[in-house]
């Protein structure tokens, strides 16, 4: 019995619904800021090469720049320096099985602190209400982020940006569950503040550390259910690289 | 030195070709006209002219070279001479030199230019290298504005009124009235003179030459091929000519002729007072009057005292410009420089006719030109003689 | 005395804006080393390296010895004027427009003669002080000033023909987060600036507070740059590019992509701010007292020749410096001047590691303010900057091994 033709059969009915989790890709889309003296991440940045003139007569097309990490975006193992050495840890490297798979929501969108965290008793609070959630799941932390624009998106202060986030405990208990990846709606996996908890950045480091993947700037996870949806999250092959601009789509039933 | 006397040598056949305000013919047309008017007059065939001098702005990108292929021409002497106002005189000077030396038999000297609605503009913008890097950017219309610079400088100087150089320019038209060739037709009085526009302080409209488009020429031959010829013509008694005179001066108030006065009225063997005309270069009144004082009618400074006490028409005791000069006849480009000694050779012939002056024998006709920059370098002067 | 000028009236949106006309243009070599003296201001004149004589017109042989050893050296100021004229009738265009216009004769305490555009303020047959400055076909002119200060006398038509000054006009400043920006909104303002825009990148980083009104604007994103011109272009008048980006690095220990990024600021930046700003301005330069004026580029000194330690940096700086260039002269013929303003290293955080002198914010924003009202080309702010450019002026080759070491 073939599984893909009640997908697509659903899909042509409407009862599956592909959700799209993508922020456009604008020049003016917020990146990660780090202090100046470092490497800075490229905007994205769109050049016409011609637009059905004299530099082209019958067609139109730009060419466009960026970081590997602009937009909405896959963080790769080799992202980190904590996976550098994680085999098969480049885009180009990662088995195409990994960027599908079932997605767990925890939703955070009620707290009100920008700089809460989530910790392990949020997980275990979910799985008392949704189930355990399954090995080579996508987790994705639900906090309508996604809503903000303009300077409330980076929310920066003098003392960095200020968002929410994963504890390193957090992580800690994903990563005993054997998910896939974490995903959030803010510009990184972690926290505005995760430069300041211990050890820093601790989703970027445990995460590729333990060969997990990263997706950020998700848009719109309010229109996922807590459990059920699948997840499409392909980067571009790109060699060697440590991440991609994505196009986010999730596979939702309805009921 | 004394320079040797032009014994021998005579100026004859004046030919002046009808001014007109604009004209969409071109130089060698108007150079045409007026070399084919010097031959009907004197009866000569093209092939006889074996010297011709060519003054012209407008021929470009020709000079006196192409226009004898132009015009089928084949002179054994030929001179290009480019100095506006002075070209006359300077053209007299050099061909009856080469009539006495034998380079030339016949010299032919002709002047002319068109004026073509944008021809003016042009011609100011590539005028000179001193103009253009130091007055085309500063407003100047052309001459208007550094002449306007002098007029201001000779007045404060030596306490010159409008009204001076206004009875000058009223005389000049009076006289121009009697001249068919004259662009200007209409009477001018002080009155209109003084209300007139003005165009660069303290110059209004009447003080400025109107650009125009014309033609004049004369022969140059020995004294008796024109008997023979049965030509009225015109001895040379003396001329002079300088350059670059006075360049310290900050401003001119006087030009090239104090250099040389002394010598021209000894060569002619005459004083000033013994002219019975004067035709100096009036592009504009305060240049007369710098030519009246500078050729010794008078002290530097006394040129308006002088005028008010005389009649500068026709009919007048000082007879100038008696065919209203460039200011009333009109200023048809190097033409200008040849209308003074054309009309010159029409009174001391007795061919002027309704300018004629009765029984003028003698006449002293000035030039001046190029506007380099702040003044006019070119000066020359002749004094003429009915043969 | 000069009529202080007022603030220009709305624009009247039923009027055709006028073509922009430019005085005579052509000059012959010698001449331009006036335009060039008064690209900076200075009054020069020929100078006869054998015999002292100074001459004007400018030639290409002294008339007193016939040397043809002719340089440009600074003159006293001082002159009498002899003679003057209101010209009222010009077959020039650009005259035309702006009739009656004054000029004199000036015997300069120098020596030479001159033709000099006369400043209303000028008694007849007065003593002035003469100045060469740049007229609006970009070349050098000789204008005569009052002897002394006079009220306003920046507003006469004349200066106002000459220079850039910003009084009534509205000024765009293309990077509010460049650390000279604050300094010059307070110097615009003090000389009268009408408003002052200043571009912000990347608002979703927060932004400092400026006393100006704020635009989304980033010289690296060509389509904010249009959206902005689409609504600020028509009226600005005197537009400062003082976007920059500084990190330190050579060749061999520099960072390509640092480079990139220097250069994607300071040159394509700079090209396109043109491309969104320029076409705009260059058909507003006769648009009346507000009328758009100047290009404002401010530049490293070094991009006349490196400082190695930055050499990235410097090398974008050289680009930009070779754009603007090219960008003076397709403006050429609206007669929208291009001034480029030199710095040193500057007081702020890339810099903060060298030692002074360092040009502040203030004295960078006085300089550049002094450079529109003389309608300079070329600024050169603070001692190192004019250091530079004396010794790149005197041979190149010394001055790149004392800054690469070499130079005892």
């Amino acid at each position: 019995m073939s599984v893909l033709e009640p997908l697509l059969a659903g899909l042509a009915t409407g009862r599956v619904r592909v959700v799209d989790l993508t922020h456009t890709l604008d020049p003016d889309f917020p990146v990660i800021i780090l202090p100046p003296e470092f490497g800075q991440c490229a905007r994205f940045r769109m050049e016409e090469v011609s637009a059905y003139d004299h530099r082209g007569p019958g067609w139109k097309w730009h060419n466009i720049s960026m970081n590997e990490h602009t937009g909405t975006h896959f963080d790769a193992p080799i992202h980190w320096i904590s996976g550098r050495d994680v085999a098969g840890g480049a885009v180009d490297e990662i088995a195409p099985e990994a960027f599908v798979g079932p997605v767990c929501v925890i939703d955070c969108s009620a707290e009100t602190d920008p700089d809460f965290l989530l910790e392990p008793a949020h997980i275990e609070a979910w799985e008392a209400a949704h189930g355990p959630i399954p090995g080579g799941a996508w987790v994705l932390m639900r906090t309508d982020w996604s809503k903000r624009s303009g300077a409330a998106y980076l929310n920066m202060a003098e003392d960095g940006p200020h968002s929410p986030g994963p504890s390193a405990a957090a992580i800690e208990a994903l990563l005993a569950r054997d998910i896939r990846g974490f995903g959030t709606e803010t510009v990184g996996t972690d926290a505005g503040q995760g430069a300041h908890l211990t050890p820093p950045y601790p989703a970027h480091f445990l995460l590729h550390g333990a060969g997990k993947l990263g997706l950020q700037c998700l848009s719109g996870l309010d229109q996922l259910p807590p459990t059920g949806a699948v997840l499409i999250a392909a980067p571009l092959k790109i060699k060697g690289g440590t991440g991609s601009p994505l196009r986010v789509l999730a596979l939702l039933e309805d009921a | 030195m004394t320079p040797l006397p032009y014994d021998g040598v005579v100026a004859t056949a004046p030919v002046s070709v009808p001014y007109q305000r604009y004209s969409q013919e071109t130089a060698h047309w108007w150079i045409a006209k007026a070399l084919r008017g010097v031959l009907q007059a004197a009866g000569l065939e093209k092939s006889a002219l074996d010297g011709v001098t060519v003054s012209s702005f407008t021929l470009f990108p020709d000079t006196a070279v192409g226009l004898t292929q132009h015009l089928g021409l084949c002179p054994r002497w030929l001179d290009h001479i480019p100095m506006g106002g002075a070209s006359g005189v300077v053209a007299l000077r050099r061909a009856a030199r080469a009539v006495q030396a034998g380079d030339a038999r016949i010299v032919a000297c002709v002047a002319g230019d068109t004026n073509r609605i944008e021809s003016f503009r042009t011609l100011l913008s590539s005028f000179s290298r001193f103009a253009m890097d130091a007055s085309t950017p500063y407003g100047y219309g052309g001459p208007n504005a550094s002449f306007a610079l002098l007029t201001d400088r000779y007045m404060t100087e030596f306490g010159a009124t409008r009204t001076d150089f206004g009875r000058l320019c009223v005389a000049q038209r009076a006289n121009a009235l009697r001249y068919p060739g004259a662009v200007m037709k209409r009477p001018l009085t002080l009155e209109d003179y003084l209300a007139a526009r003005p165009i660069a302080d303290p110059l209004a409209l009447y003080d400025c030459v109107m650009p125009c488009a014309g033609a004049e020429a004369f022969l140059v031959m020995r004294e008796d091929e024109a008997a023979r010829r049965d030509l009225p013509a015109a001895r040379i008694a003396a001329t002079i000519e300088r350059h670059n005179a006075h360049a310290e001066d900050p401003i001119q108030l006087s030009g090239g002729w104090t250099l040389d006065r002394d010598r021209l009225w000894e060569a002619a063997d005459c004083a000033p007072q013994d002219v019975d005309l004067v035709q100096t270069y009036d592009d504009y009144p305060v240049i007369s009057l710098l030519q009246i004082e500078d050729l010794g009618f008078c002290g530097k400074g006394e040129g308006p005292d002088f005028l008010r006490a005389r009649d500068l028409t026709v009919t007048g005791d000082f007879p100038h410009n008696t065919n209203g000069g460039q200011l009333s006849a009109g200023q048809a480009g190097a033409a200008g420089g040849f209308i003074g000694l054309v009309e010159a050779l029409r009174q001391v012939t007795g061919r002027a006719g309704p300018t004629q002056i009765a029984g003028a024998r003698r006449a002293l006709v000035s030039g001046f030109g190029m506007i380099n920059f702040d003044r006019g370098i070119c000066t020359g002067a002749a004094v003429l003689e009915a043969a | 005395m000069t009529q202080p000028l007022t603030p220009p009236p709305r624009k009247n949106p039923q009027q055709r804006t006028p073509t922009p006309t430019l005085p005579p243009m052509p000059r012959s070599r010698a001449a331009l080393g006036l335009t060039s003296a008064a690209a900076e201001g200075r009054f020069a004149l020929q100078v006869c390296a054998e015999c002292g004589a100074v001459s004007y017109p400018p030639r290409d042989a002294c008339a007193a010895c016939l040397s043809t050893d002719l340089g440009w050296r600074d003159q006293p100021a001082g002159g009498q004027l002899l003679a003057e004229t209101t010209i009222r009738v010009s077959p020039q265009l650009y005259f035309r427009q702006r009739m009656p216009w004054r000029i004199g004769t000036v015997k300069l305490d120098a020596g030479p003669v001159v033709t000099a555009h006369l400043h209303g303020d000028v008694p007849r047959a007065g003593r002035v002080r003469m100045a060469a400055r740049l007229d609006r076909a970009g070349q050098g002119v000789l204008v005569a000033l009052p002897a002394e200060e006079t009220p306003h006398m920046e507003d006469d038509p004349l200066m106002r023909s000459l220079t850039c000054d910003p009084k009534h006009r509205r000024v765009l400043i293309a990077d509010g987060r460049n650390a000279n920006t604050p300094a010059l909104i307070a110097a615009l303002h003090d000389a009268g600036a009408a408003a002052i825009y200043v571009g912000m990148a990347e608002g979703w980083r927060g932004a400092p507070t400026l006393d100006a009104e704020i635009l989304p604007l980033d010289v690296t994103d060509a389509a904010s740059l249009a959206r902005m011109a689409g609504e600020y272009g028509g009226k600005t008048d005197i537009l400062i590019n003082n976007a920059r980006h500084l990190r330190p690095g050579g060749v061999l220990a520099g960072d390509p992509v640092r480079a990139r990024e220097a250069l994607e600021v300071s040159a394509l930046g700079l090209m396109r701010l043109a491309q969104a700003f320029g076409p705009g301005m260059a058909a507003r330069t006769a648009d009346g007292t507000n009328a758009a004026v100047a290009w404002v580029n401010i530049l490293s000194a070094h991009a006349l020749i490196p400082d190695p330690a930055m050499g990235g940096f410097c090398a974008a700086q050289s680009a930009a410096l070779s754009l603007s260039r090219s960008l003076r002269a397709e403006f050429r013929a609206s007669g929208l001047r291009v001034m480029h303003v030199f710095v040193g290293p500057t007081e702020d955080d890339w810099h903060q590691p060298l030692p002074p002198p360092k040009l502040t914010p203030q004295a960078l924003a006085r300089d550049l303010v002094q450079g529109l009202r003389d309608g300079l080309e070329e600024v050169w702010s603070g001692d190192v900057a004019k250091d530079i450019r004396a010794r790149y002026a005197a041979d190149p080759k010394v001055l790149e091994r004392e800054l690469t070491g070499g130079g005892a």
